[in-house]
């Protein structure tokens, strides 16, 4: 019991002599200290900075110690379109609370309004961007949190606009609770393994909401992808987990909820897909589960393009969608089963809510669009819809096995919150 | 001819038929909007309620008005009147009480809703033209039927067979097509073979115009393309006009030479 108080008497003295060591800066336009540069200069490992409210004109901002640099009442960094704003090198920099204006806009290097390279344990929060070309960079960094940033930019075309939270090569990062709209790819991850990617709002960007590449076990979890070029784009990745996301709105003829490209064991569970213009595209994609999601009054539901094997399309909802299965190909390896089909037109003569007769959810004329594409403009033609009841009557050109053999009654009630 | 139409005209206005079929689409636009309370997908609903049923009831309407009214053409024949005012005459007036129900009876619930005030409103006007123009042209096409058939049952059974065609054969004929020469670029031909039949081309042009298009993917972006240019929407509201003015010339002819 001694021992035990005596560990946490040293500990408590140890941490009040860190506090007493270390001191805080103030920056203010009247202060002794007027530039952010000067304080950094001036701070010692440890040490704080208190920015307060005001228009600081400075860009290319080197943070090379450890410091906590904090924005009171949020003062606006203007970088006057001279490139990068802040570049952190080090370890354990917390930057807390700042408006961060005019990054400048390359074509070769790619300029960022807070850069983090080969660092760990970051903290970057409370940050409001505007103006920008990147927003949040990390490069090689690991441990570290993203959280509550607000970002909006004013991108029109891809090649000349950034990324607004963008990972290369990090490990075990929080990205949580961003708000991020109007840029290319809302939040962008590119050989970065443990992140986890929750709460954030990703709305109007002109390709992809989220976006990674060569990516593994990665949680992406209550986030809401709206208005995007595509909502989700996951491609060449492992052992991932989605869930509990609204991907919603993704609507033109190029547009999709989720892209699945060559992605492998992945877990998309509980998320709402809603009047995409295709809710889930799926490439050379195996062992995935999809369990418990709603997919809503989208164009397809599920487009499933070629060597998908061992999928499980389980307890999902489809609700009103001009088609719900659109697969190519005779053979079927995948499994479908226990979902609700809104277009479902079997009985329940038992009444254990599962239906008798099994549902055949891919339409011949999705069949047919998929094998001759321009077979499409005949959509919502008469004859479509005679061929279509014929081809559910006795199915001769879909696969005869890819059917839901206990489609539910009723719509199943997802518990999302 | 204008005498003869005025009299075709009112003498629909007070049939039955006129009525039930104005009902019907009283009916049929309540209920859509107000069972439905979303504009874009009432008029999706009706699109496909229009390219069915429009071309249908011209057909038999047309047959039907042509069979019922032929004492009385025959007394007209009699009187000192031109041959085709007698005829063009009748069709105008069937077409026109037909267009006419179908304006209305959908119009005044839709009017009624706010389609002024909403951004609907170029598609469903859209939606009431292409149903204007698929009346015209499918009454034509009845008179010309049974102008040349003296059977009256001959008449229907071609009638039928001609809004079979028009509305469902075509489209398998289409499809086949498609799927059978799908090694070669089809763009162009899906573009005219499209342009070829009236139900078709309502049936594009106005799925065209709503959120759905995005479904259309690649081959929508070609239509979309030609038709979202004018030169586009002139040329298919120029097929249309043919498609009223060819079975209209044919009407004439043949009521010049017709032995009755």
């Amino acid at each position: 019991m001694k021992n035990k108080f005596f560990i946490l008497f040293l500990f408590v003295s140890l941490f009040s002599l860190k506090n007493l060591w270390s001191q805080t800066i103030t920056v203010c336009a009247t202060c002794p200290v007027k530039s952010i540069k000067e304080a950094v200069k001036q701070a010692a490992e440890g040490d704080s900075i208190l920015v307060k409210k005001g228009v600081y004109k400075e860009a290319n901002i080197k943070i090379d110690k450890g410091i906590t640099l904090i924005g009171e009442n949020l003062p606006t960094i203007d970088g006057q379109e001279k490139g990068e704003v802040i570049t952190i090198g080090t370890d354990n920099v917390t930057i807390d609370g700042f408006k961060i204006i005019n990054v400048g806009v390359s074509y070769t290097t790619d300029y960022a309004a807070v850069r983090v390279v080969n660092s760990k344990g970051f903290l970057i929060q409370n940050l409001e961007l505007e103006k920008l070309f990147f927003g949040i960079y990390l490069q090689k960094s690991n441990d570290g949190k993203v959280l509550n940033n607000k970002v909006r930019g004013e991108a029109v075309t891809e090649f000349n606009s950034g990324n607004a939270v963008h990972l290369w090569y990090c490990k075990n990062v929080e990205v949580i609770g961003n708000d991020v709209q109007n840029v290319r790819d809302g939040i962008y991850l590119e050989f970065s393994d443990n992140i986890t990617i929750k709460d954030n709002v990703s709305k109007n960007n002109i390709r992809y909401g989220l976006h990674f590449m060569f990516s593994n076990n990665n949680y992406v979890i209550n986030n809401t992808f709206e208005t995007n070029g595509a909502g989700i784009a996951l491609m060449f990745s492992k052992f991932m987990q989605v869930e509990n996301n609204i991907i919603q709105k993704n609507w033109g003829t190029a547009a999709y909820g989720l892209l699945l490209k060559e992605v492998n064991d992945a877990n998309i569970k509980n998320n709402l897909f809603f009047e995409n213009t295709v809710g889930i595209t799926v490439e050379g994609s195996n062992r995935l589960e999809y369990t418990n999601n709603d997919f809503t009054s989208n164009g397809y539901a599920l487009k499933v393009k070629g060597a998908c094997y061992q999928n499980h399309v389980i307890n999902n909802n489809f609700l009103y969608n001009s088609f719900d299965i659109s697969y190519n190909g005779r053979i079927n390896d995948n499994k479908f089963d226990n979902n609700f089909w809104s277009n479902y037109t079997g009985y329940d003569l038992n009444k254990n809510g599962i239906g008798d007769v099994p549902y055949r959810p891919v339409k011949l004329f999705s069949y047919i669009v998929n094998r001759t594409p321009e077979t499409i403009i005949l959509m919502r033609s008469l004859f479509i819809d005679i061929i279509d009841f014929s081809e559910k009557v006795s199915p001769v050109f879909t696969p005869d096995n890819l059917l839901d053999e206990n489609p539910k009654m009723k719509r199943i009630d997802h518990d999302r919150n | 001819m204008l005498k003869i139409l005025k009299y075709s005209f009112y003498d629909l206005m007070r049939s039955r038929w006129s009525y039930v079929y104005f009902l019907f689409y009283l009916l049929l636009g309540i209920v859509l909007l107000f069972l439905n309370n979303d504009l874009s997908k009432a008029v999706i609903t009706l699109m496909n309620v229009i390219i069915i049923l429009v071309p249908l009831i011209g057909t038999i309407f047309g047959v039907m008005y042509y069979y019922n009214s032929r004492e009385f053409t025959e007394l007209l024949l009699a009187q000192p009147v031109k041959r085709s005012s007698i005829f063009l005459g009748q069709y105008f007036g069937v077409a026109t009480s037909l267009a006419m129900s179908l304006i209305i009876g959908l119009g005044l619930p839709f009017a009624f809703y706010g389609i002024f005030n909403s951004s609907a409103i170029w598609d469903f006007s859209l939606l009431l033209i292409t149903g204007g123009f698929l009346t015209f042209i499918f009454t034509a096409l009845a008179f010309v039927i049974a102008l040349s058939n003296e059977n009256k049952i001959k008449g229907f059974g071609y009638a039928i067979l001609l809004w079979l065609f028009m509305a469902v054969i075509y489209d398998g004929l289409f499809l086949m097509s498609l799927l059978y020469f799908e090694d070669y670029p089809l763009d162009k031909f899906s573009l005219f073979a499209t342009m070829l039949n009236p139900v078709d081309l309502s049936r594009v042009l106005i799925l065209l115009k709503l959120d759905i298009s995005a479904l259309l993917g690649y081959t929508g972006a070609v239509f979309q393309q030609f038709f979202g240019t004018s030169f586009g929407v002139i040329l298919s509201f120029v097929m249309l006009v043919f498609w009223v003015v060819i079975p209209t010339f044919f009407i004439w002819r043949i009521a010049k030479r017709k032995d009755f």
